[in-house]
């Protein structure tokens, strides 16, 4: 689809300056600041960043195919409480089986069952929202919110009745924290990752189609249920990935997916997808090393992306309502 | 030939389109027109599987819509709506090339990158192909998504108020190239109308919808008469011939 070089260049040069800046933050989150055996702080540190760039891929990825599906530039998974929903569901499982149960199943196991669970529950809970006309943008602008309260009171009602221990192993997942990400998951979630990338390359060619609306991707022959289906079950396997990682962040997928597509200045997937990722891995990897070696401040990082982020929110909403 | 038989949609109470039986012919124009709320537009969506009906069966070309593969009617029909609000960003060429996407899935041929080239021309909008939809005028979008569809080369055409945002000029010249379309190619074209000049002028034949159901249907000379109009649309519509053609007044 050339029309002319200059038009083409522009996805082209961007995706270079995000590779070459994704390089940078990956390079100095490794080096800077080393002190000791190398080898001991290149495996420690090697370990935080696959968990960093696990998470800006499954929270950009998701974040852009929600868009795409919803056919809207706002809303994103976990404005829509799918995060949320995943809480909920890990302390459901702790409120009702107890931690002496999970204690006793692999951790790793444990996980794939709590994926499996939320892929069913967010199936039913968003399907019906999606699959049918399109609706309007306050309807699921006010669905998001209240489900998101919902699932989180749900959460919370829970965990005040959990005994403290059973409550500590919950803890990690309540509070988005990108200093510390749960080692134990990272292989799981790499294979989680590669068979959810080897789903969504396949169906990469109706995402642009499908990014022209409902009633057009049908006209064009897109199987349009069953592509929303799988799409949203991608969703929320990558936002299960994600929380379980570091914890529920309300508006870093709309900051990356936001820029990408400001930055990309048109829609096509194969630019915006990467895009949106590499943005992600610069954000997490770039701003925790300034943090952390240079402001030395350990938490601080999803304070910062999440008010960025929530900034991003706002203006977007107050530019759609000023039209 | 487009068949549909008690076909039927209800919002809550409401019934929109209520047990529509109707045999569209194959090849040449058919208008469908009627008053705001006849079901127009819902009949389409439905004919056109962008909506589920409540009851009754569609058919386009033998294949029935509920059931056919979405891709294999694809190839056959092609729908155009009034709105087509998308959040993508495209120039003219992108949106005309996803014209293709029923026969290439993504992967454009030659053979497609000529449909595309023709379909552009046909509409005039060789100087604006590169240009970004969001940087055109309502009609320069309109005649963008229209190429689109032509793009598609399917034997059905649905269009819904294709003269929506046109001018003069560019609504004549739409309507002259469905007919080109109908007569050079043998398309049959499905025209949701306003304007009962235009469907007049260019229909082979002319279906009234009133309340959900077909008040009447014919040629255009059986049709575009003072006695069915007035009816239809429950005014006085006086109808002269002028220069061989049926031309209704209902100005004042």
């Amino acid at each position: 689809m050339s029309t002319s070089g200059l038009r083409l260049g522009r996805p082209a040069l961007v995706l270079i300056g995000l590779t070459f800046l994704t390089l940078i933050s990956i390079a100095l989150f490794m080096t800077l600041g080393a002190k000791g055996s190398w080898s001991f702080v290149l495996s420690f540190r090697g370990k935080k960043l696959l968990g960093l760039i696990l998470v800006a891929y499954a929270v950009a990825v998701s974040t852009v195919l929600f868009q795409t599906v919803t056919n809207n530039r706002i809303l994103t998974p976990s404005i829509m409480g799918f995060d949320a929903l995943y809480v909920l569901i890990k302390t459901a499982i702790v409120f009702f089986l107890g931690v002496g149960a999970l204690t006793a199943i692999d951790s790793q196991l444990q996980f794939v069952v709590e994926v499996l669970v939320m892929v069913a529950f967010s199936g039913l809970l968003f399907r019906w929202l999606f699959l049918g006309e399109e609706r309007s943008l306050h309807l699921l602008v006010l669905v998001g919110i209240i489900f998101g309260v919902l699932f989180r009171s749900l959460s919370q009602l829970m965990q005040r009745m959990l005994d403290p221990g059973a409550f500590n192993v919950l803890q990690d997942t309540m509070f988005a924290s990108f200093a510390t990400t749960d080692p134990t998951l990272l292989g799981i979630s790499c294979v989680i990752m590669l068979a959810v990338s080897a789903v969504g390359l396949r169906i990469m060619h109706t995402y642009d189609v499908l990014s022209l609306g409902r009633a057009q991707a049908i006209n064009l022959g897109v199987d349009y249920k069953r592509m929303v289906v799988i799409i949203l079950s991608l969703v929320a396997v990558l936002v299960s990935v994600s929380t379980a990682l570091v914890g529920p962040v309300t508006f870093f997928g709309l900051l990356v997916a936001t820029l990408a597509h400001s930055l990309i200045g048109q829609s096509q997937h194969r630019y915006v997808l990467p895009a949106a990722v590499l943005l992600g891995i610069i954000a997490l990897v770039g701003g925790q090393t300034l943090l952390e070696r240079v402001f030395a401040f350990d938490t601080a990082l999803s304070i910062i992306i999440e008010f960025l982020g929530g900034i991003v929110f706002i203006a977007l909403v107050m530019r759609r309502s000023a039209r | 030939m487009i068949v549909t038989s008690n076909v039927t949609k209800n919002y809550g109470a409401s019934c929109v389109v209520d047990g529509v039986s109707l045999k569209l012919p194959q090849g040449g124009i058919t208008s469908i027109i009627g008053p705001n709320g006849a079901g127009k537009s819902t009949l389409l969506s439905m004919v056109s599987r962008l909506m589920a009906m409540d009851k009754g069966t569609v058919t386009v070309g033998g294949l029935d819509v509920t059931t056919a593969p979405s891709d294999e009617l694809a190839r056959r029909m092609s729908i155009l709506r009034q709105d087509n609000h998308m959040t993508a960003r495209l120039t003219v060429r992108d949106l005309v090339s996803f014209g293709r996407y029923p026969y290439s899935k993504g992967r454009l041929t030659v053979a497609d990158k000529a449909h595309i080239d023709r379909a552009i021309d046909y509409l005039d909008l060789g100087d604006l192909s590169g240009r970004f939809l969001d940087e055109l005028s309502g009609g320069q979008r309109q005649r963008a998504f229209v190429a689109m569809v032509l793009a598609q080369d399917t034997d059905y055409v649905l269009l819904d108020e294709p003269l929506n945002n046109l001018d003069m000029r560019h609504a004549m010249g739409m309507m002259k190239l469905m007919r080109q379309a109908a007569n050079e190619l043998g398309k049959t074209i499905v025209l949701v109308l306003h304007d009962i000049n235009f469907a007049s002028w260019y229909s082979d034949h002319i279906v009234a919808m009133k309340h959900g159901k077909v008040a009447a249907q014919g040629s255009a000379s059986e049709m575009i008469r003072p006695d069915v109009l007035s009816g239809i649309y429950e005014m006085d519509i006086k109808v002269h011939e002028i220069g061989g053609q049926l031309i209704s007044v209902y100005y004042g």
